[in-house]
């Protein structure tokens, strides 16, 4: 049992690997030129071709998170969407149609306090054969029966069935996008190039149908778009991340995140703040600060999650509460990706702001085998 | 005295008075038993490990989608995967590729799967390869190949040698990036992305086949039909179990012969069990007529030698088990499943005890013990006790001989058994024709017997000396026990004749057959490039415009399927002559002249086995898949192929070409020009600018290979036609050294009125002679005849293939008088130990 599970783990550790440690990656084998662009903060977004697929560079993803709420018995429900894709930087001359080029990874996950647990589910598969891609020009990414699609009216249009799960939703924006950082340039450690571009949509308003054991159930609610594409991301030196993102009552947004050091502490930091007018506030690393409230011990993986925060943003300070503690991405049975990705409720000064999902990666230690 | 230990008294009387007798009579039983539980045991753990072996490849799919040739348009997967039910569909690309390093020997092939690891991993996760740690994605790395154990222990690897592979007449360089998440021992595979593969090996935009996972509550066998309708004549679907079933064809006649061959020995056994307990109541007739005067009943007597044989039955069926059980171990481990033949490739079995077989075995051991005991029971219930106890049982000799209608209703079973047509693609009558045959023949043995010696002593008479005399008189007056002795030789050298003739005309047949099939004086092959052959336009004529050669040859061969149930068939292309097509291919009778062909039908030339296996008959129009798409073929003719078992088709070169538009070949045959020699022939080749890839083969090699591979696959057969004979011996043995003891007195009775010692001795050995020379005589014309059904029934049946008849009339001599010598030997030996008594005390012996 012992064997198989390690087999399994070793099968799609792949997927933990795009998520938490690309840069020990592009350290390993990429130490030769690097066949993909840099992340450059001279780059101007354009769209709607940055919508699109970006080939030059390693990873990219699109990533959904949300709280729905049932129309008829009014339940909370938390979602999570992530299509990755990403670029083995082998085969390159390979002219087969199976050539492994790009991977497009997408994870599911539904967070129902009724179930008391996450339910996800990843699929893998290589690009070709229209059967997984990612496309240029606007957002269009598919894996087997699993699509995100963004259409002409710049409305989001998910559809992705699992086992015993699934959503249909319609996202319409609401706001104007949000450029991070320096008008899409995010820094993410101390070196220039440890950065990507990245924006988000946030305060998309959702209408659509939840699949739960099979049945389908009409929600609405509200949901938070990023999109990131970059080459070289992590410092080497990094641990794994804390990453808030949350739609508040007051039609602000909020974004925050800290790259831990191995080590303890913060190797580095950001948080923007638009209020409901389009007023941007960037935070600084020094200005940003993440603090354990309370902690979770996962009885699957035995790791420890700071699953309650205080976030400090330079004066103001939020509190994090999960919706339920439970909400850790398990897989290591099938693809080995491991992480926290939670709804959670905010308050701001001790009132309540709003709603958003935290993301904790890096708290489960690489098994050794 | 209780009915239980007088029983026991009296059988361990008997036994231990004839300690050696009956242990040679355990021993026969051991031996029948163990060969045919050893056998079995072997070729079901060979089976078994086969095709998990095959099945572990396809994992855990509902179904499987082929094409009936060995590849097919990748452009069907994205409509699979997309297909209505299908929750996942794999996309496999399976081939061979030659290992330049392994040229020389004839074992140079490596199976590669080409794999998608996103797919495969629900599929058929055991073949993913283990990378280094952290390293996973090294997967799908361009030039990383990932080898099970005893691939990497074949090419004498380890994980980051480089390791090269033909490619045509390219070679190219693959790094070993790891090992196999699970392999099944003795396994030689090599797992690579499906992607890279393609490119690396020239397989761009083909598969070999498409696994189907359905999603849950879709009805298989509706899907199946829907689906199948969909793809077409071109493809198959399958499942598991047909796979199964096309493994278990593969080799299943071959496994039922050797099986029945395991039963002729046992079969042998009973007649020894036979002659033994018949002599050991001739033995004991005084004692049984004591027994029946003192209130013994017929049934209680019955009982008791019936008792007898079935513990005797008991204990060598046990016996037998356990000696076949560490033979069948020490087989495995020593020789391979495959017990010299090549059935089974590239598997390493366990041997696994099976209950079941151990109780069918150990029934099969004690059925034939009591087969043989019970005419011999029956006797002794029937023999009247006044006569026995005053007679020295010369009963047996005065009684006339009924027409022996057992024999003849027998003889002639045997006769309408050939006539019938095969069982399940088994050659069930043939074998039942077979056992018939024998047993009629030793019924018939007595009367046959009775009736030569009375003519011979009727011409003999008054011309003769004493010693012919009362030789030929016992002989002639006491049929019943002359038959006893001659029942185990007739069976055993009956079976060796038959045997050693089927084994001959087969050997002599594939001789010459490799003859016709290899004309050419050498042959260069190349590895194939993807699914062409690995000379191209420009490399044949590089070999056509070498200096050396009188003429060239090329060939193209390929595989396909017809009956997904079946192995794959083969596909020649190559230049026929069609002024005579015998001339190029070991035709059979049943031909069709060229003048008389349809000239709007491409003609092909078929196998025996596509007669048989698929009703491809002469002037049949038949339907191949050829390049894009079915064709029809006119089938012009029927040739001998020793070769392919499960079928073969010649087509002309020049209409293979138009219909596939392939112009590469993968063989090509060369004439050398007189007076060339080997190492300037070689020379020549290799000087080519792609010399080194060419795969080299001397028609005269080719042909002292595949006898020697013919041989190694006769290796069991001439082990069991041994057994026989020696289990034959064993009864002539037994029986004349039991009879000689009971005729004790007769001998001493003979000395009283002046035959000397050493007459009584030649008398002994001419009287063996004699006997075994009727045997012989007998058991060749017994033999002559299975043999017929061997080489016209069971191998046509079994093996698709006919063959002409051959006599091996040194060996048959040999071992005739290898027998004959040994009989009276044995005869010899017994009688100095009779005679060596007092003549006195020999008379007065019992009494």
């Amino acid at each position: 049992m012992q064997r198989s599970i390690r087999n399994k783990y070793y099968i799609f550790s792949i997927v933990r690997i795009v998520i938490l440690l690309i840069s020990f990656m592009a350290a390993n084998i990429f130490a030769e030129p690097s066949k993909f662009k840099t992340v450059v903060p001279e780059y101007v977004l354009t769209f709607p071709h940055d919508y699109g697929m970006h080939e030059d560079f390693r990873i990219e993803w699109w990533y959904i998170t949300g709280w729905l709420e049932t129309t008829k018995s009014k339940e909370p429900l938390g979602f999570q969407v992530t299509f990755f894709r990403y670029a083995t930087g082998y085969n390159q001359e390979n002219p087969s149609r199976f050539a492994a080029k790009y991977l497009i990874i997408a994870h599911l996950a539904l967070s129902d306090p009724a179930v008391g647990k996450l339910m996800h589910e990843e699929k893998t598969a290589r690009e070709g054969f229209d059967l997984a891609y990612a496309k240029q020009g606007n957002t269009d990414v598919k894996v087997d029966d699993w699509t995100l699609v963004r259409e002409e009216d710049g409305r989001y249009v998910v559809d992705m069935q699992a086992n015993d799960f699934g959503l249909q939703l319609s996202l319409t924006p609401t706001q104007m996008m949000l450029l991070q950082d320096k008008n899409g340039f995010s820094r993410k450690g101390p070196k220039p190039e440890q950065a990507s571009y990245y924006y988000s949509e946030p305060h998309l308003s959702v209408t659509g149908t939840v699949f739960r054991q099979d049945k389908p159930v009409a929600v609405t609610g509200r949901a938070w778009l990023d999109h990131e594409w970059s080459s070289e991301y992590l410092d080497s030196d990094a641990d794994g991340w804390d990453w808030v993102g949350a739609n508040l009552d007051d039609g602000s947004s909020l974004m925050a995140f800290q790259i831990r050091r191995k080590k303890g502490g913060k190797l580095w930091a950001y948080a923007a703040l638009r209020d409901a007018a389009g007023h941007v506030t960037f935070f600084e690393p020094g200005q940003v600060e993440f603090t354990p409230i309370r902690t979770w011990r996962s009885p699957h993986t035995d790791a420890t999650y700071p699953v309650a925060m205080r976030i400090r943003t330079d004066k103001i300070v939020w509190r994090l509460i999960p919706l339920f503690d439970d909400q850790e991405l398990d897989s290591r049975q099938s693809t080995g990706a491991v992480y926290w990705e939670g709804a959670v409720i905010l308050s701001k000064d001790g009132k309540p702001a709003g709603q958003g999902y935290l993301e904790l990666t890096g708290y489960v230690q690489p098994l050794e085998m | 005295m209780k009915t239980k230990s007088l029983t026991s008294w009296l059988m361990f009387g008997e036994w231990r008075g004839h300690i050696m007798q009956w242990l040679v009579v355990i021993m026969a039983i051991a031996l029948g038993v163990a060969l045919g539980f050893s056998i079995h045991l072997i070729n079901t753990a060979a089976l078994n490990e086969f095709s998990a072996a095959s099945k572990s490849l396809s994992g855990q799919s509902d179904l499987q989608v082929h094409s009936k040739q060995s590849m097919f348009d990748e452009a069907l997967f994205p409509v699979l995967a997309q297909y209505e039910g299908v929750a996942l569909a794999n996309p496999v690309l399976e081939f061979e590729v030659v290992v330049p390093e392994k040229l020389e020997s004839n074992d140079h092939k490596l199976k590669v799967m080409g794999i998608d690891m996103f797919r495969a991993t629900m599929i058929s996760p055991d073949l993913l390869g283990v990378t280094e740690e952290g390293n996973q994605l090294d997967r799908l790395a361009d030039d990383a190949i990932f080898l099970s154990p005893t691939a990497m222990e074949w090419l004498q690897v380890e994980r980051g040698d480089l390791l090269q592979l033909n490619v045509g007449l390219q070679t190219i360089k693959l790094r070993v990036a790891g090992g196999l998440v699970r392999a099944r021992a003795g396994q030689r595979i090599a797992v690579m992305d499906i992607g890279v593969s393609q490119w690396r090996f020239h397989y761009l935009g083909l598969l070999s086949r498409i696994e189907l996972k359905l999603k849950p509550g879709i009805n298989h066998e509706t899907f199946k039909v829907k689906l199948g309708d969909a793809l077409g004549e071109h493809y198959f679907i399958t499942e598991i179990a047909d796979q199964e079933t096309r493994v278990a064809n593969m080799s299943r006649a071959y496994r039922v012969n050797l099986n029945m061959l395991a039963l002729v020995a046992l079969f042998t056994g009973a007649f020894l069990v036979f002659s033994t307990q018949a002599l050991s109541i001739i033995r004991r007739r005084h004692q049984f007529a004591l027994l029946r005067v003192l209130g013994m009943t017929r049934l209680q007597l019955l009982r008791q030698v019936i008792l007898e044989g079935v513990i005797l039955g008991m204990i060598g069926s046990l016996l037998g088990l356990a000696l076949g059980y560490a033979t069948a171990a020490m087989a495995i481990y020593f020789l391979g499943g495959d017990l010299g033949s090549s059935f089974f490739p590239g598997v390493q079995p366990n041997i696994h005890f099976s209950p079941l077989a151990a109780m069918i075995f150990f029934m099969v051991g004690m059925g034939v013990t009591l087969l043989g005991s019970i005419a011999p029971a029956w006797e002794a219930a029937c023999a009247k006790p006044a006569r026995a106890l005053k007679s020295d049982g010369d009963e047996l000799s005065i009684s006339r001989r009924p027409i022996p209608w057992f024999a003849i209703i027998c003889l002639t079973l045997a006769i309408i058994f050939t006539q019938l047509p095969p069982v399940l693609e088994l050659p069930i009558y043939g074998y039942l024709a077979i056992a018939l045959l024998l047993i009629g023949g030793v019924a018939l043995m007595q009367w046959f017997s009775a009736m030569v010696f009375t003519f011979m002593v009727r011409v003999r008479r008054g011309n003769s000396g004493a010693v012919a005399t009362l030789v030929l008189a016992r002989l002639a007056n006491a049929p019943n026990l002359a038959a006893i002795a001659l029942g185990g030789v007739l069976a055993s050298f009956s079976l060796m004749v038959a045997m050693a003739i089927m084994v001959t005309s087969f050997r002599i047949s594939v001789d010459e057959w490799l003859g016709h099939v290899l004309p050419a004086d050498l042959y260069v092959r190349a590895a194939s490039i993807g699914d062409q052959g690995g000379f191209q336009l420009n490399e044949q004529k590089a070999l056509a415009g070498l200096s050396g050669f009188t003429r060239a040859d090329f060939f193209r061969t390929q595989q396909l399927i017809l009956d997904p149930t079946r192995p794959e068939i083969t596909l020649f292309a190559r230049t026929i002559d069609m002024s005579d097509p015998s001339n190029t291919i070991p035709l059979t009778d049943d031909v069709i002249a060229a003048a008389l062909l349809p000239q709007d039908v491409m003609p092909i030339w078929v196998s025996e086995a596509m007669v048989d296996l698929y009703g491809f008959r002469v002037g049949k129009q038949v339907t191949l898949p050829l390049g894009k798409g079915l064709h029809e073929f006119f089938v012009a003719g029927i040739w001998r192929d020793y070769g392919r078992q499960f079928g073969a088709v010649q087509i002309r070169l020049a209409d293979y070409q138009v219909l596939t538009e392939d112009f590469s070949s993968n063989s090509v045959g060369l004439w050398l020009q007189p007076g060339m020699t080997v190492s300037e022939i070689e020379s020549v080749l290799r000087q080519l600018p792609f010399g080194d890839a060419l795969e080299i083969s001397w028609s005269g090699d080719i042909r002292a290979q595949s006898l020697q591979i013919f041989d190694r696959s006769f290796a069991v057969t001439y082990l069991l036609a041994i057994v026989a004979v020696v289990i034959g011996l064993l009864g002539v043995a037994a029986s004349f050294s039991a009879q000689t003891l009971a005729r004790v007195k007769e001998f001493g009775m003979l000395r009283h009125i002046g035959v000397k010692r050493r007459q009584i001795l030649i008398m002994l050995a001419a009287e063996g002679g004699f006997l075994t020379a009727l045997g012989v005589m007998l058991g060749f014309l017994l033999g002559w005849s299975i043999s017929l059904i061997l080489v016209f029934i069971v191998n046509p049946q079994s093996f698709h293939w006919t063959m002409q008849l051959h006599f091996p009339w040194g060996w048959l001599f040999i071992v005739a008088s290898v027998m004959l010598v040994s009989a009276a030997i044995t005869a010899l030996i017994a009688g100095r130990h009779a005679i060596s008594g007092s003549a006195i005390h020999a008379v007065r012996e019992d009494w």
